[in-house]
């Protein structure tokens, strides 16, 4: 009996695999960037459909002078060189030179950098969106973005884009 | 591993189909695992292939990155050439593993 109840949840899951993506990247640090670009990027790589809108700092990845030159933090990053004090983390430098061998050791594993990842998520059919509101509160207008944006667009225009069965929404 | 037959030729391959042995594969066995595949495999799927055969008999990464460096075809380009996921339906047609990729 137990066995027929966790049978069907499995077959379920197969049957109806993801079929669209709508990941939310909401933050500006290197690493959350690119954890929201490797499940776009991923999606597509799977034959699912992707939508990406960025918001609040995670507009950097998408402003030209910016996205790719991000950070990641070092200090209140309690994974990051966990024996490391939080005062030399926090000393000039430091976090341009982590950032720097982060992006070393990404390169290695040929994890491109941000404006070439954005490039082969569009390649791949997926779409790039702006949010509005933070747009307007950043006072970054079209011309501060990259081409490759759709649009600047609202949070009901967002949930427009989620329209339609098996489709998931992922905030980053 | 389950057996089958494609272009009159016996292939082992695994419960997802994709080869086990890719010293089996012929460009005939390609050509029908493509129209399985919904694709009528033509020289630029072919150079494509041959790129990710090469590629994973030297022991090399197969990224769709890597792929859109290698001067055959535009990352665009792939995904038009293979729909559905290119890097999985491609290595699928070249007779080769699964790629564990992630980017």
């Amino acid at each position: 009996m137990e066995v027929s109840t966790m049978e069907a949840p499995i077959k379920a899951k197969k049957d109806l695999p993801v079929k669209k993506v709508c990941i939310i990247c909401s933050k500006g640090n290197l690493q959350d960037v690119y954890a929201a670009l490797v499940l776009a990027n991923g999606a597509l790589m799977e034959g699912i459909e992707a939508n990406m809108f960025f918001t609040f700092f995670g507009l950097v990845a998408i402003q030209k002078e910016k996205q790719d030159h991000l950070h990641t933090s070092t200090v209140g990053n309690p994974a990051f060189m966990d024996k490391l004090p939080t005062m030399v983390a926090g000393l000039p430098g430091f976090e341009a030179f982590a950032s720097h061998m982060m992006r070393k050791e990404m390169e290695k594993l040929d994890i491109p950098p941000v404006s070439e990842f954005l490039e082969m998520i569009v390649a791949g059919g997926g779409k790039l969106y702006g949010c509005k509101l933070a747009s307007d509160m950043f006072k970054l207008d079209r011309e501060d973005f990259i081409d490759d944006i759709e649009d600047i667009i609202t949070v009901g225009d967002f949930y427009a884009l989620a329209e339609g069965e098996r489709t998931h929404i992922i905030f980053v | 591993m389950p057996n089958r037959v494609l272009a009159g030729q016996s292939v082992e391959v695994n419960d997802e189909g994709y080869f086990t042995d890719p010293t089996q594969w012929s460009e005939n066995i390609a050509s029908e695992l493509a129209t399985e595949a919904g694709i009528n495999l033509g020289p630029k799927h072919l150079d494509v292939i041959k790129f990710l055969r090469d590629r994973y008999m030297t022991g090399q990464a197969l990224t769709i990155r890597r792929v859109g460096k290698s001067g055959l075809v535009s990352i665009k380009e792939f995904y038009d050439l293979f729909p559905g996921g290119p890097l999985k339906v491609s290595s699928k047609i070249a007779g080769i593993p699964k790629p564990a990729s992630c980017v």
